[in-house]
């Protein structure tokens, strides 16, 4: 079992967990993600690790509440225990040797990049971030993307904070304008991270992304995280679990990683919906 | 002492109906009643040179706790069984006996040999049942030995280690213990609780079970080390399942035969109202003819599938399952499309509607007819293919299980470590690899095989580390 020693809820659908689980946080690198399970009948969800702190042995994990599992284990208070935790699983971001990096993240996909951007700040690179959310509401980690970034760009889509628009947007100008980064890293929903590379593509900046498909083990053993990748014109399947989670973007075949990610969405909705009944909420 | 029993045929073994059990997961076979085994055990002629321990990967004595169940001695009968096996209850169920002790029983030559696997079943589970003695810990030795995976050849390791008074950790990269046991072996072949009280008996004996951390990601190897462990075996399996390399494998309904099994076995996705979701009903096909082709089959049959095909590229005399599982697997209604290989995974695409939520999913299976030409290097025909013999079969749900390969993860974290082209650990003839106090056994070193040859293996090193740290 697993001690919840801290929670904070971050917006209305974001929460953000300090789990003692020491072996893991003396392990995990910005990148790597970990298995959870929250009881004994839960299912295993992956989540990247959101930031770890050796001293006090605790991970910090940060989620949006989509599914039944979530749901279940954003009504966990601080002082109670998970089931399972297990990690770091996948291979950490490689960050050595950048110097100038734009990071950009996609609503619960910022609490991924978040770590990334803070890892780069602390080795000395120059540190460029573009945040974007659907609305205010659901703005986070603002204080700590303006902490370790040269420039920050907050965008909504609605316009009701920072600027209106979506992430893309700055990424173009500033690629336009002759910004030159060694790579562009961007974690956030498949359809965001398919567009930034489309966006980086006649600039030709290397775009390393951030991929979170199904999975079960975590460690290579079921195969249910596979992608395709397009290498030199050849197709070829890698796991995320043990190859990834980051790939080159410019490789990734995004449709069919979307469509593989709505493999259980009927499924999904309903977990949700009986999750909340359970709890006796309203489903939004 | 009774006569021998002298019948020719090997009393039956008792299963439910095969119109009611594909529709549950509860255990097939039921096993013998007391005056069954009785009976059974009346057919061995407890022969002084013993062919049948010859054929046994760990060595069982066999005629000798067949003596016993004679006397009615069903408890000694085990403690028998124990002493060379640390995992009665689960042999006893899921050994391919016909291939391994019974095909050198001497009644096998003129009528079927002793119901081996059957009588060693009974006997564990009557030790399950009415034994209420705890196992007595032994005395420590004061030595620290790590385990790598908790399946078949790391629990054998690490009994036999325990019951020699070593400190024993198993380190397990899932949340529950047995590997294979626990997520790979259907419930209506293995239940679960039968792996967990062997667990829970090993526990007894002092072996401590670490579960949630992965060897290579969490700790490596060379920590273990540090941590004070004075030698480790590596029992990690053969975790990375293979796929064809075919167009469409990445549809939705596609998965592979560990995939499968995972959710329904180790995530209980075949229970009522799961929290982990898996595809049921339809029809399925399953690609492959080995043991987890059968489990799969049967499991997607019992989760509601309407048809349930195995699609095998070469005949019934080649397919590689244990005949008493496809027997089971026929009487349950399973399909044998033999003679035939896929060549495409067939998607619904709605050309007018993008979004349209069918998109994606799997809606049949292009296929080949095959035919058998020469043999290849281990004897078996080749199949070829016949030209213009394509045809199509409608299915939701593809699973492909042809086979697996040894797990990278510790060998890409452990400097030194010699593995072979396909992955494979190397090992010596007393499991020890190119790393000094580093054993390794079952499917990490052989690739994908059997539960009792991985307990072999497992038996052979605890053997070695007991040497080496005695030295």
């Amino acid at each position: 079992m697993y001690k919840i020693v801290e929670k904070k809820v971050l917006n209305p659908t974001v929460v953000q967990l300090q789990i003692e689980a020491p072996l893991v946080a003396n392990k995990a690198k910005p990148g790597q993600f970990i298995i959870l399970r929250v009881d004994e009948s839960g299912e295993r969800i992956p989540l990247t690790v959101a930031g770890t702190n050796k001293e006090k042995g605790t991970v910090k994990i940060i989620f949006q509440i989509v599914g039944g599992t979530t749901e279940k284990l954003s009504h966990k208070e601080e002082g109670e225990y998970i089931q399972d935790f297990v990690g770091p699983l996948g291979v950490a971001t490689h960050l050595d040797g950048l110097k100038k990096v734009c990071i950009v993240g996609g609503g619960v996909g910022c609490a991924i990049a978040m770590p990334i951007a803070e890892k780069l700040h602390e080795i000395g690179a120059e540190v460029t971030s573009i945040i974007g959310f659907r609305n205010k509401d659901l703005l986070i980690l603002e204080d700590e993307f303006r902490a370790c970034s040269n420039t920050l760009r907050i965008m909504t889509d609605d316009g009701s904070y920072g600027e209106h628009g979506n992430v893309t947007v700055p990424l173009k100008e500033m690629l336009e304008a002759g910004e030159q980064f060694d790579m562009i890293i961007t974690i956030g929903p498949l359809i965001m991270m398919k567009f930034v590379v489309a966006t980086a593509k006649p600039f030709g900046t290397p775009v390393t992304v951030s991929m979170n498909p199904i999975m079960i083990d975590g460690t290579g053993m079921c195969g249910g995280c596979r992608l395709t990748l397009n290498v030199d014109g050849k197709k070829v399947t890698k796991f995320a679990c043990v190859d990834g989670p980051d790939f080159n973007g410019y490789e990734v075949d995004f449709d069919e990683a979307m469509s593989r990610g709505r493999m259980y969405f009927d499924f999904e909705r309903h977990a949700h919906d009986a999750a909340c009944n359970l709890f006796k909420k309203e489903v939004k | 002492m009774a006569k021998a029993n002298m019948s020719l045929t090997r009393n039956p073994m008792p299963t439910q109906d095969p119109q009611v059990r594909a529709h549950n997961f509860s255990e097939v076979a039921l096993g013998y009643t007391k005056e069954t085994a009785i009976d059974e055990a009346m057919r061995c002629l407890n022969c002084k040179n013993m062919p049948c321990v010859s054929g046994c990967p760990v060595k069982i004595h066999i005629p000798e706790f067949i003596e016993k169940i004679k006397e009615g001695e069903f408890e000694a009968a085990y403690q028998i069984i124990s002493q060379s096996s640390s995992l009665p209850a689960v042999c006893g169920r899921v050994c391919p006996q016909e291939t391994q002790c019974e095909s050198k029983c001497i009644r096998g030559v003129k009528g079927e040999s002793v119901g081996i696997g059957r009588l060693e079943r009974f006997v564990a589970d009557w030790h399950n049942t009415f034994c209420t003695e705890e196992p007595v810990r032994p005395e420590p030795k004061g030595h620290k030995v790590a385990i790598v995976g908790s399946g078949p050849s790391g629990l054998t390791c690490a009994g036999d280690l325990a019951k020699k008074g070593y400190e024993v950790t198993v380190f397990e990269a899932l949340h529950t213990a047995g590997g294979v046991l626990v997520y790979g072996i259907p419930e209506f072949r293995l239940p679960k609780a039968i792996v967990a009280k062997e667990v829970e008996t090993l526990e007894k004996l002092g072996v401590k079970v670490e579960t949630n951390v992965v060897i290579g990601k969490t700790l490596t190897v060379d920590e273990l080390f540090d941590m004070g462990y004075e030698a480790v075996f590596i029992g990690s399996g053969a975790g990375l399942p293979n796929f064809m390399n075919i167009p469409g494998e990445s549809l939705k309904g596609v998965y592979s035969a560990n995939e499968f099994l995972t959710r329904s076995n180790l995530m209980k996705a075949y229970l009522e109202q799961p929290e982990t979701p898996i595809m049921k009903g339809g029809n399925v096909a399953v690609v492959g003819g080995g043991n987890v082709a059968m489990d799969a089959a049967r499991t997607a049959l019992r989760l509601g599938a309407d048809k349930v095909y195995i699609v095998y590229r070469r005949s019934m005399e080649e397919l590689p399952a244990r005949r008493e599982e496809v027997e089971h697997a026929e009487e349950e209604g399973i399909e044998f499309r033999l003679l035939c290989n896929p060549v495409e995974i067939l998607g619904y695409n709605n050309p007018d509607d993008p979004r349209d939520p069918k998109n994606g999913f799997v809606t049949g299976m292009r296929c080949v007819k095959m035919e058998l030409g020469e043999p290849d290097a281990k004897g078996r025909r080749r199949p070829v293919e016949i030209p213009n013999s394509e045809f199509e079969i409608a299915v939701d749900t593809v699973i492909m299980s042809i086979g697996t390969s040894p797990n990278p993860l510790i060998k890409s974290t452990t400097e030194g470590l010699e593995v072979n082209s396909r992955g494979g650990i190397i090992v010596n003839e007393d499991g020890l690899t190119s790393r000094n106090a580093v054993y390794a056994g079952g499917d990490a070193v052989t690739g994908a095989a059997t539960v009792i040859s991985a307990m072999g293996a497992g038996k052979t090193a605890a053997k070695a580390i007991d040497e080496y740290l005695s030295k």
